[in-house]
C-alpha cells in the first residue's frame, strides 16, 4: 500500500519528444538454460514497454567475425550461456568471445533479496573483475612429458585499466569504499603489479576508503563477515572465486546478475556465468540473474525508470514468495515465476 | 626431575619452530599445555630464520633444515611473508626443500564455538610441492608479467593417492576433486585426469569433481554436500579459507604438512602482525595442529585428553579469545585448559 503512494507521488519521466524510439541490441541465448532464461526476459522487456528491440543470434559462431563485428555494433547484448568442455579440446569459447569483444571489466553485483532464504541477510558486494587475462591467458604447453605449463599473463596496463574502471563505479554507485584482492605474497611480481596499479588510482579517489587482503584471506572474510565488503576489485581467477561466493550467499547463481564492460560495448549475462546442465531444459531455471542483468543493461542504455519498473515487478515477487523457482525454495516453472512478475507489472 | 630425565630418552623429538607474529604465544601456549599433559615429546627449538643474514644472503637457517631432517617431525608457528618482493614465502620454502607434497587441512565444527552452518566435517588435502606457487615469474617486457603454475604427472598421482588413501583410512564418505579445467584445460586438465585414475582404483569410494569457484561457492551455501577434497595449491589455499570461514575463522584450524619421510603440522593462520606481542592470540589452531601431530605419533591418549579439555572450555565459553568474541587473554585461555587437563 506504501509503496504504491510512493509511486504515485514520485515524479513521471516525462521523456523528449520520440524518446520512445527503440534501441537495437543484440540477444545471444546461447544453450542449456540460456533461451530458457533469455525467452523470460524478453517477455518482462516487453511487458514494461522498455524501448528497445533485439536482433537474436541463435546459434552464434564464435569464430564467425562478421556475427561478431554486427554484436559489436550493437551498444549492448544480453546473453544466455554458451556450453564449453571440461579438460582437453578447443579453448573455452566463452573466453574466447569474451576476448573478441574486449570486454575487459566484468562486473558482478551480488546483493540479498527480501523473500529468499539465506544464512546472511543485507549483503551488498559489487565485484568487479579483469575478464580478458590472468589465468585465463589460454597459454598452456607441455615442457616435458608429463610436465605442463600454464601462464598466468598480468600487464600493468591492464590492471590500470581494471582499477580505474572499479572506482569510477563506486564514485558513480556513492560506494565507500575497495577492496583489492590478490595473492602477491606468493605471485609477487604478477599479483605485485596488479596492486601496484590499483594503488595509483587510488591515489585519484581520497573519498573512497582502500583497503587490500590476501585471496585466501578474503575468501574466509567474505563467508564468516561478509558486510566488511563493499566494492571489490581482482585479477580474472579471484574474480571468479569471490563472484561465486558472494552469489551463493545471497542465494546462488540463479539470482546475481552481472555485465561485462568494453569502450563502447557491454555484455550482460548472470553473473556467475553457469552453464547449469543440471537443470537445462526443464524448464526450471531462475530468470531472476538475468532479468536483474536486464535492470542494469536499462540503466547503461540511460533507462532507468524502465529498470525500476522490471525490479519493482520482480522484488514485489520474490518477497511475497508465492511463486518461486525450485532453487529459491519454491515449485514454479520459469514460465510461471515470468508469468506473475508479469502480473505484478501490471497491476 | 627423574621424570624429566628419564624423558629425555624415551620420548619423541619434535622440532618446535615458532615463527614470527603470535607465532611464539601460541607456541607457548602448546608448550605449557603438552607439559601439563605429560606428553612424552622433548622440544628441540629452532628459528627458521636466519637473523643475522645480511641482505642478499640466504634468509634461511640452515641448521633447521638438518634439524628437522634428523627427527622426522616439526611444529610450526605461523611465519609472515612480504607482499610484492622480498624472500619467498618460508612455508613454501620448507615444503620445497622436505617435499612436503601433502597439506592436509581438516575442518570440523568446534563444539562451542557457534557460527551460522552447522555440523561442519571438512577435510581440504592440498597439492603442496608445485602448481602457482612455483616461484617461477619474469617481467617480460616492462608492464608484462609472466607467471608460470606447474603441474606435473607425479605430483598429481601422488597427491591423488594421498587422498584416497586417507578417504579409506579415517572411513570418510568420499572424495571431490576441485579444478578449473573448462580454463586451463591442459594444466587442471592433467590434474583432473591423474585424480581420475586412481580414482579407478578405488573403485569403492564415490568420487566427484567441481569448478573449483563454483565449488566455494557451493560450500558456503550447503557445505555438507562436501567431505574430502583435493586440489591443487591455490585452489587448496583458498578452499580451506573458505572451509575456516563456516567454523569460526582462522583461529581454529589445524594442518599438516606430509611427506615421504617427514612431517610438519602448523596452523593455517598467518602471523596476524596487527594482534602480535598483545597476548590476544587464539593458539587453538596450533593446539588442533599439535593434536594432529599426536595421533600421527600414535599418542592417541594425550591427543584425547588435551582435545576435550580445549572442547570442554571452549563449550563453557567464560574463557575465550577475542577472535571468538570473548576477552581473554592467550595465556588465560592456556591455562583454563590445563586446569581441565589436570582436572
Ligand atoms: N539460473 C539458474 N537457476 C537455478 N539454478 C541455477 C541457475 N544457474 C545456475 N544454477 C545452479 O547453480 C549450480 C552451479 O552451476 P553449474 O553446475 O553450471 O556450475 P559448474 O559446475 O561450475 O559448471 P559451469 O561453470 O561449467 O557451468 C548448479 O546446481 C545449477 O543448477
Ligand atoms: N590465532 C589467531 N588468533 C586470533 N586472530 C587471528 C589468529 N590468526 C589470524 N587471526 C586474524 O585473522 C586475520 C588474518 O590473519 P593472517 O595473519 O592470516 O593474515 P595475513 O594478512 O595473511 O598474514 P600473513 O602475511 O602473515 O599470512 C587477522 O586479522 C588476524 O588478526
Ligand atoms: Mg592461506
Ligand atoms: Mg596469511
Amino acid at each position: 500500500m506504501l509503496r504504491h503512494l510512493i509511486r504515485l507521488s514520485s515524479t513521471c519521466f516525462p521523456q523528449k519528444p520520440g524518446e520512445s524510439s527503440v534501441r537495437k541490441l543484440a540477444l545471444i541465448p546461447g544453450d542449456g538454460i540460456g533461451p530458457e532464461i533469455c525467452s523470460a526476459a524478453t517477455e518482462v522487456l516487453s511487458a514494461i514497454h522498455a524501448p528497445i528491440e533485439f536482433e537474436t543470434f541463435p546459434s552464434l559462431n564464435i569464430n564467425d567475425d562478421n556475427s561478431i563485428k554486427k554484436i559489436k555494433s550493437y551498444p549492448a547484448a544480453l546473453k544466455g550461456t554458451i556450453s564449453h568442455q571440461v579438460g582437453e579440446g578447443a579453448s573455452n569459447p566463452n573466453v574466447l568471445f569474451r576476448k573478441k569483444l574486449e570486454v575487459y571489466a566484468n562486473v558482478c553485483h551480488a546483493f540479498s533479496l527480501q523473500g529468499i532464504k539465506t544464512r546472511h541477510d543485507n549483503i551488498n558486494v559489487i565485484v568487479i573483475r579483469e575478464n580478458l587475462e590472468g589465468e585465463y591467458s589460454g597459454l598452456e604447453h607441455e615442457v616435458y612429458p608429463g610436465v605442463v605449463e600454464s601462464i598466468k599473463v598480468i600487464t600493468y596496463d591492464a590492471s590500470l585499466k581494471i582499477a580505474k574502471y572499479a572506482f569510477e563505479l563506486a564514485y558513480m554507485n556513492n560506494r565507500k569504499k575497495v577492496t583489492a584482492i590478490h595473492k602477491a605474497n606468493i605471485m609477487k611480481k604478477a599479483d605485485g603489479e596488479f596492486l601496484k596499479a590499483v594503488r595509483q588510482v587510488a591515489k585519484e579517489y581520497p573519498t573512497i576508503q582502500y583497503q587490500e587482503m590476501i585471496i585466501d584471506n578474503a575468501s574466509m572474510q567474505m563467508t564468516s563477515n561478509p558486510w566488511q565488503f563493499d566494492v571489490v576489485v581482482l585479477p580474472n581467477l579471484y574474480g571468479s572465486i569471490i563472484s561465486n561466493i558472494v552469489s551463493f550467499l545471497v542465494g546462488g547463481p540463479g539470482i546475481t546478475p552481472g555485465v561485462n564492460i568494453a569502450n563502447d560495448f557491454a555484455l550482460f549475462e548472470p553473473g556467475t556465468r553457469h552453464l547449469a546442465k543440471d537443470i537445462a531444459g526443464k524448464g526450471i531455471a531462475n530468470p531472476t540473474a538475468i532479468l536483474l542483468s536486464s535492470a542494469m543493461m536499462l540503466r547503461h542504455l540511460n533507462l532507468p525508470h524502465f529498470a525500476e519498473r522490471l525490479q519493482e515487478g520482480l522484488f514485489k515477487t520474490i518477497r511475497e514468495g508465492n511463486v518461486l523457482t525450485k532453487d529459491i525454495g519454491g515449485v514454479a516453472t520459469t514460465y510461471e515465476f515470468t508469468k506473475e512478475i508479469i502480473k505484478n507489472i501490471q497491476q | 626431575m627423574i621424570s624429566k630425565a628419564f624423558r629425555r630418552f624415551s620420548s619423541f623429538r619434535v622440532v618446535l619452530m615458532p615463527g614470527d607474529g603470535i607465532g611464539p604465544e601460541v607456541a607457548n601456549s602448546v608448550v605449557d599445555i603438552f607439559d601439563a599433559a605429560q606428553v612424552p615429546i622433548s622440544w628441540v627449538h629452532a628459528d627458521l630464520i636466519n637473523k643475522s643474514a645480511k641482505p642478499g644472503e640466504d634468509p634461511f637457517n640452515r641448521d633447521t633444515l638438518c634439524q628437522i631432517r634428523e627427527h622426522k617431525i616439526g611444529l610450526k608457528g605461523p611465519t609472515g611473508t612480504p607482499i610484492g618482493g622480498g624472500h619467498v614465502s618460508l612455508n613454501v620454502h620448507l615444503r620445497r626443500e622436505l617435499d612436503l607434497y601433502a597439506n592436509v587441512r581438516p575442518c570440523k565444527t568446534v563444539p562451542g564455538v557457534r557460527t551460522v552452518y552447522e555440523n561442519v566435517d571438512l577435510v581440504t588435502i592440498r597439492e603442496n610441492t608445485e602448481g602457482e606457487y612455483s616461484g617461477k615469474e619474469h617481467e617480460v617486457i616492462p608492464g608484462v608479467i609472466e607467471n608460470l603454475k606447474i603441474v606435473s604427472e607425479r605430483a598429481c598421482l601422488r597427491i591423488a593417492r594421498y587422498a584416497f588413501d586417507y578417504c579409506e583410512k579415517y572411513g570418510r564418505s568420499k572424495v571431490h576433486a576441485f579444478h578449473k579445467a573448462s580454463v586451463m584445460k591442459m594444466g587442471d586438465g592433467l590434474f583432473l585426469k591423474k585424480v581420475r585414475e586412481i580414482a579407478k582404483l578405488h573403485p569403492k569410494v564415490p568420487y566427484f569433481e567441481k569448478n573449483m569457484d563454483t565449488g566455494c561457492g557451493i560450500l558456503v551455501s550447503n557445505p555438507s554436500n562436501f567431505d574430502v577434497m583435493v586440489m591443487p595449491n591455490l585452489y587448496g589455499d583458498i578452499v580451506s579459507d573458505v572451509c575456516a570461514g563456516l567454523i569460526g575463522g582462522l583461529g581454529l584450524t589445524p594442518s599438516a604438512n606430509i611427506g615421504e619421510e617427514h612431517a610438519i603440522f602448523e596452523a593455517v593462520h598467518g602471523s596476524a602482525p596487527d594482534i602480535a606481542g598483545k597476548n590476544l592470540a587464539n593458539p587453538t589452531a596450533l593446539l588442533f595442529s599439535s593434536i594432529m601431530m599426536l595421533k600421527h605419533l600414535n599418542l592417541l591418549e594425550h591427543a584425547e585428553k588435551i582435545e576435550k579439555a580445549i572442547h570442554s572450555v571452549l563449550v563453557e565459553g567464560t574463557v575465550r579469545t577475542g577472535d571468538l568474541g570473548g576477552r581473554s587473554k592467550t595465556t588465560e585461555y592456556t591455562k583454563a585448559i590445563i586446569d581441565k587437563i589436570k582436572g
